[in-house]
């Protein structure tokens, strides 16, 4: 892969509800940061890619209101639906093909205006499981049930990430839920299904966020920091969750292996210094360190007693407070490769992890973890 | 720096008003099979699947995942692409630039619709603001409607000019197997038909289909390994201009911004490829053309003939079957209508037509192609396809 770099990023800030602001407008926040923190104009970007999703919207052709807002006028675009990671690939890709020497990606979620039972109930079959009323929490609650019964972890070590990650979401002022927890106080936390308790969720939030990807010979005119792409790669497993064992990691384990082979990451343990990943539920983030290669299976949890994970641990997970402290849907995956690119950069503030120079930025499409996107970042080429 | 890129197989469903034998995955499935069967592959050689599709015609979120039964997605990349009416050839767009990239050899592009499951009005009229639009707006006719009466006031053509489009796509949908609408019209019946919204009749309108459409993409590393020649993408480009339905600028005295967004994405496509004069240059095209007016005012935008001078082209035939460039041997959108698959079905035509295998609406030495998308609020997507392998890749 020839090399492309992340020149600018922009982000909003994660709230419950940003009520004064449609998604245009939050797009428009997002785009605006990014052209002003890679110091471009909207006249130097060749190429639009937009992330929205047309249930979230409440729209059909959601990407349709936000084309004056990301300043796609007069330029070729397109959109993705699914997360960020994802929408952030395709905008690679068109760098790659030789068309376009920059793309801006951008992302938006008003989950204050969706009714997110409904909606993710919409990924399931429409005939076999709709009708049991199952949703992204229950879903995922089966996910958790077969994946603790499976390895023996314990809804203690899930409590423990809530801790961790809403601790850490203080030093990030564009998290949205800061929380002094213990793990006394997220066991008894109502369970929501389980076993997921209300402190193992995510909120539900509006946000949006920005990315400019740039040619290797743009990137070096652009900025003096570029944050350079070294491996990406997704895959997605079955989508009945019948068909699944739940408690597997395998489409994970194949979108890194080939995201680590491009980097040549050989161990990511030892080569990944920064980890940002996809936590929309706590025992989620266990899972994807064993699926990630950052641990044995069942061994997350572990990893997390241990404080590795911590962010002042040997490896930092979800250092800005991660999904659980802020979960735009399709946003959440750009903002885990926007804090990797500020971690890279050494500018992600209060938030900053020492001598981050490769980390590895995840995202999820579908019920359960179905699809995974790896991207693994580094300061140099 | 970018591969050049190639189709060699296709695969399409017969496009009917209502699939009830099949669900969507299986609808799906018809056409990837196909499509790899014409590429002489299996599931397991493909390296990543692009699709795309409507949410709200059928209701179904993250249609990525959902699809990987019949898609063949299983362990392997899939990503959803979805911009409305110009879907289907935003997917093939995406699979190009997937193949361009580098990162795949062989993509597959899946394109479909069940617009039986699906309130079609109700859904689109929801792509539009709902404060500002919404009230007085609904779904695609009454749009349309509005461009119709401003290209009539602008140029002076009347109802039977439009109604000349209408019998010609369905004449020539007459020879396409695949098509969903077999009817032999006259203008009278065209005429004769209820309007929908001045002056907009039943007649004019594309149908409501059940299809779905899949096309393997490769590199130029890989494109002479498949029993198909291949036919090659020489360049693509779009705009996505509007956002409200009071963006559209029609200047009916001055005729200016006619179809910026076709305008633009055609004007870009022409340079990279070095079309001057399209009428002379492409031998056949397959445009998305939604309704007959769209036949008179998108071929002009793109510069196929004078601003207003379609009409007069038009019915001398120079778009008909035998003549200068016909347009639409497959019968086009107003045969047959499964949103999300009907760009891929544009680009799907112009590969069988460029590989001499289109049958009964074969046209002779096809050596230049060129496939449209329209969708959105009047955007294009504007793709061009030839037999010889490009220079170089030109995105």
């Amino acid at each position: 892969m020839e090399p492309v770099a992340i020149v600018g990023v922009g982000m909003t800030e994660i709230r419950r509800e940003r009520k004064a602001d449609g998604y245009p407008d939050l797009v428009y926040e997002a785009s605006r940061a990014a052209l002003d923190d890679a110091g471009m104009t909207i006249d130097q970007v060749d190429n639009v890619v937009t992330i929205s999703n047309d249930f979230f919207d409440g729209r059909t052709i959601s990407s349709m209101a936000i084309q004056d807002a990301c300043g796609s006028y007069d330029k070729n675009v397109s959109t993705v639906e699914g997360d960020g990671t994802f929408g952030a690939f395709y905008g690679l890709m068109r760098i790659l093909s030789g068309s376009f020497g920059t793309t801006l990606v951008c992302a938006h979620h008003k989950g204050s205006e969706s009714v997110m039972p409904l909606i993710t109930n919409a990924m399931f079959d429409p005939i076999y499981a709709r009708s049991l009323g199952i949703d992204a929490v229950t879903s995922s609650a089966l996910q958790a049930r077969a994946y603790m019964d499976r390895f023996g972890v314990t809804e203690e070590q899930c409590a423990l990430v809530s801790v961790k990650n809403h601790g850490n979401a203080f030093a990030n002022p564009v998290a949205q839920l800061p929380l002094e927890l213990t793990v006394e106080k997220v066991m008894s936390s109502p369970y929501i299904a389980d076993p997921i308790k209300l402190l193992d969720c995510c909120p539900i939030s509006d946000g949006a966020s920005a990315v400019i990807l740039a040619s290797e010979k743009r990137a070096k005119k652009i900025t003096k920091k570029p944050v350079w792409v070294k491996g990406v790669a997704h895959c997605s497993t079955s989508y009945h969750l019948g068909d699944r064992n739940l408690y597997c990691v395998c489409a994970l384990r194949e979108a890194s292996k080939k995201a680590y082979g491009m980097a040549g990451i050989g161990d990511p343990a030892k080569d990944i210094d920064l980890v940002e990943l996809y936590d929309a539920f706590t025992y989620m983030e266990l899972m994807w360190l064993e699926g990630l290669g950052f641990c044995e299976r069942g061994e997350g949890g572990k990893l997390t007693e241990s404080g590795k994970t911590a962010r002042g641990g040997e490896l930092p997970v979800n250092a800005s407070g991660g999904c659980l402290s802020g979960n735009p849907v399709l946003v959440a995956g750009l903002n885990r490769i926007i804090e990797c690119a500020l971690q890279v950069r050494g500018n992600a503030g209060e938030h900053q992890v020492d001598g981050v120079k490769t980390a590895l930025a995840h995202g999820i499409n579908g019920p359960c973890g179905q699809s995974h996107c790896v991207w693994v970042l580094g300061g140099e080429k | 720096m970018g591969r050049r890129v190639a189709i060699t197989g296709v695969g399409m469903t017969h496009q009917r008003s209502a699939r009830p034998d099949v669900n969507g995955q299986e609808l799906i499935n018809e056409a990837v099979r196909m499509a790899l069967d014409d590429a002489g592959m299996t599931r397991k050689d493909i390296d990543a699947v692009v699709i795309g599709n409507m949410d709200h015609f059928e209701g179904i979120n993250y249609v990525d995942t959902w699809s990987v039964d019949g898609s063949g997605a299983l362990m392997k990349p899939i990503m959803k692409l979805t911009t409305g009416g110009t879907t289907g050839t935003t997917v093939a767009m995406g699979a190009y630039y997937h193949v361009a990239s580098g990162l795949f050899d062989r993509v597959l592009a899946i394109g479909w619709e069940k617009n039986s499951e699906s309130d079609t009005t109700g859904a689109i009229t929801t792509a539009f603001d709902p404060f500002w639009d919404r009230p007085i707006f609904a779904g695609a006719v009454a749009g349309l409607a509005m461009e119709a009466t401003a290209y009539m006031a602008a140029t002076g053509a009347t109802e039977e000019d439009a109604a000349y489009v209408a019998v010609r796509e369905r004449k020539h949908g007459l020879n396409n197997p695949y098509a969903h609408l077999h009817i032999n019209m006259t203008i009278d019946d065209v005429m004769k038909s209820p309007y929908l919204s001045w002056p907009v009749k039943m007649g004019d309108m594309c149908p409501r289909t059940d299809g779905a459409c899949a096309l393997v993409f490769v590199s130029e590393d890989v494109a002479d390994d498949f029993p198909q020649k291949p036919a090659w993408i020489l360049g693509v480009a779009d705009r996505h201009l509007w956002a409200y339905t009071s963006d559209p600028y029609m200047d009916v005295k001055t005729g200016k911004a006619w179809f910026p967004a076709l305008e633009k994405a055609s004007a870009e496509v022409f340079k990279k490829v070095g079309i001057t004069d399209p009428l002379e240059q492409f031998d056949v095209a397959e445009l998305y053309l939604p309704y007959s007016f769209a036949g008179l005012r998108y071929i002009e935008s793109m510069g196929f003939c004078d601003r207003g001078g379609a009409p007069e082209l038009t019915r001398a035939g120079a778009f008909d079957m035998g003549g200068k460039c016909p347009v639409n041997p497959s019968g086009g959108v107003m045969s047959s209508n499964a949103i999300g698959a009907t760009g891929l079905i544009r680009v799907a035509e112009c590969t069988w037509q460029i590989q001499g295998r289109a049958d009964e609406r074969q046209v002779p030495d096809v050596k230049l192609a060129l496939a449209t998308g329209f969708g959105g609020c009047y955007w294009s997507d504007v793709l061009i396809l030839g037999k010889e392998k490009p220079g170089k890749a030109r995105g």
